[in-house]
């Protein structure tokens, strides 16, 4: 469904990813792990059209994504959900949603998206009126999931949705992520610096560092591997 | 079926048209206060649209006013004589038609303007826009056709309180509905957080040239009517202070706060007439005005709601 190939990007003279190749197969969910710096959200920042890679090939379905504006991607079936939340603040939940099927023309499937989210998210139901800058860090998370979802994605993208969020709602999160990978059958490509998570509920999953893939394996056979352990999920 | 925000339109329309009837028995000076006032309106408002809902931080505005103003005049004053007729010799007729060519004019600039900006972001903006104000001063400074450095004099008197209050009443109604509806809570959105707006597939180049355009429209529409209220232009009128002052208004009412810029407006047009006696000394009470109000009230004087960003 998504094949990376040989993808560098650099912020000025910095050199941010140099060549990363991965794929992912549709209804799959694959993580991307790895330390702080290691590139990890430039990959999907790079995916969406928000910054411009130097080298290297995305495809998406085998049509290429290098060079299209952000909304054209999404116009694609790619949604995003950026790292740190990034709800907007001053809108209401409602209208937070209603955002995120912005390119969306047809009322009702607006409404039958409002009901899909509601329905995974019956929080955020509670929450309609309020503004989005007044919900905690969780409640933010789903709203941020929510509104990737509002476009009818094909495939999603999320950027550390553990990140700041208290430990008894990262669960629900993910308990939510594979929720919408089976039920909706989104393909997912999830970034997370919680390793143990990640691999928990992904198939497969690609190690970056410094800008390289190190390692790249079945989730399950990743979580024994005793570099990915020392490294990464706090084992000896 | 009216929607109860086109009734407000109507009826502020209405009072400015009654209020304006009255005006020859007016005391001059108030009359004066009150246009300014309105033109005040008129020019914060459309700036709010442009730096309190979409964010993209300004200091052209005053660059704006002059284009509509100067386009505006030449309309009446120089091509006057050849165009009343045309129109029945109504000047009711061709005020409008001069106002909306100086409006016309102004967004085509705020385009121009817009387009480059984009790639900019906060004072990178600011910086830009502060250039774009200063060309169009020097510019028409040497343009001998209206007046060069001298000014544009003998511009017939056709602003009255109908005109003026009636493009205020448009303004604020326009920013409103605009700001107000779904297309619009695009402008929050790009201001809230571009990167993720962007990551929704909103465009967001194009709210953003659109906040220029829609705000260069209305300060050209304003400057129209101010130099048909003051029958006298000149480049230094539409310096880099107006445009500061413009932007005082937006920040004292609070940006993005509609209401809250209105009787900012209004207090800093009767304030400045107040502070008259203290002359040039007028510009460092603005100063002190701003930086006492950015330590005590950040999100303006008349924002009360908690609407500020959490992170």
């Amino acid at each position: 469904m998504l094949e990376i190939k040989e993808l560098a990007v650099s912020y000025g003279a910095i050199t941010a990813l140099h060549g990363v190749s991965l794929s992912v197969k549709p209804g799959s969910i694959v993580t991307l792990i790895g330390g702080n710096g290691a590139g990890k959200t430039t990959t999907l920042r790079t995916v969406s059209g928000l910054l411009k890679p130097q080298a290297g090939e995305i495809l998406y379905n085998g049509k290429s994504l290098v060079g299209l504006k952000p909304h054209r991607v999404v116009e694609l079936g790619l949604s995003h959900v950026p790292e740190g939340r990034m709800v907007f603040a001053n809108l209401t939940v409602h209208e937070n949603l209603m955002m995120g099927a912005y390119l969306q023309r047809d009322k009702n499937l607006i409404r039958a998206s409002f009901e899909s989210v509601f329905a995974t998210f019956p929080r955020l139901q509670e929450r309609e009126q309020q503004v989005a800058g007044t919900l905690s860090g969780g409640e933010q998370q789903m709203l941020a999931i929510g509104r990737a979802l509002m476009s009818r994605p094909k495939f999603l993208m999320m950027d550390e949705p553990s990140l700041g969020i208290a430990p008894l709602l990262v669960k629900t999160i993910f308990e939510k992520i594979v929720e919408i990978n089976r039920t909706q059958g989104i393909t997912i490509l999830l970034v997370e610096q919680n390793a143990n998570l990640a691999l928990e509920i992904s198939h497969f999953g690609y190690v970056l560092e410094t800008g390289k893939i190190i390692l790249s394996d079945n989730s399950a056979a990743l979580r024994q591997n005793p570099q990915v352990k020392s490294a990464y999920l706090g084992g000896g | 079926m009216l929607s109860r925000s086109q009734y407000y339109l109507l009826a502020a329309i209405a009072v400015a048209f009654g209020a304006s009837w009255f005006s020859r028995s007016y005391n001059p000076y108030f009359l004066d206060i009150a246009v300014t006032c309105g033109i005040n309106i008129t020019l914060a408002v459309s700036l709010n649209l442009i730096n309190g809902y979409t964010g993209q931080f300004s200091l052209g505005h005053a660059g704006f006013m002059a284009i509509g103003a100067y386009s505006a005049a030449t309309v009446t004053t120089i091509f006057g004589d050849k165009l009343l007729p045309l129109v029945g010799g109504q000047t009711w007729i061709l005020f409008p038609l001069a106002l909306y060519a100086g409006g016309l004019v102004a967004s085509l600039a705020g385009l121009l303007v817009g387009v480059p900006s984009l790639r900019l972001r906060g004072d990178y903006l600011a910086i830009v826009t502060l250039g774009f104000g200063e060309i169009i001063r020097v510019l028409l400074q040497n343009i001998n056709a209206v007046g060069g450095a001298r000014g544009m004099i003998n511009i017939p008197e056709y602003t009255n309180l109908f005109w003026t209050f009636g493009l205020a009443a448009i303004t604020v109604y326009t920013v409103w509905a605009l700001v107000n509806s779904t297309y619009g809570r695009g402008f929050i959105a790009v201001n809230d957080d571009e990167v993720a707006a962007e990551a929704m597939g909103i465009n967001t180049t194009r709210y953003k040239i659109t906040a220029f355009v829609v705000g260069a429209f209305f300060a050209g529409l304003a400057g129209g009517i101010y130099a048909h209220f003051k029958q006298y232009i000149a480049p230094q009128g539409f310096g880099f202070d107006k445009s500061i002052e413009i932007v005082v208004m937006v920040i004292l009412g609070g940006m993005g706060n509609t209401v809250g810029v209105i009787i900012a407006a209004v207090l800093l047009t009767v304030l400045t007439e107040s502070l008259r006696k203290f002359g040039d000394y007028r510009m460092i009470l603005y100063s002190l005005l701003i930086i006492v109000l950015m330590i005590t009230r950040p999100q303006g004087l008349f924002t009360w709601t908690a609407k500020r960003k959490t992170a």
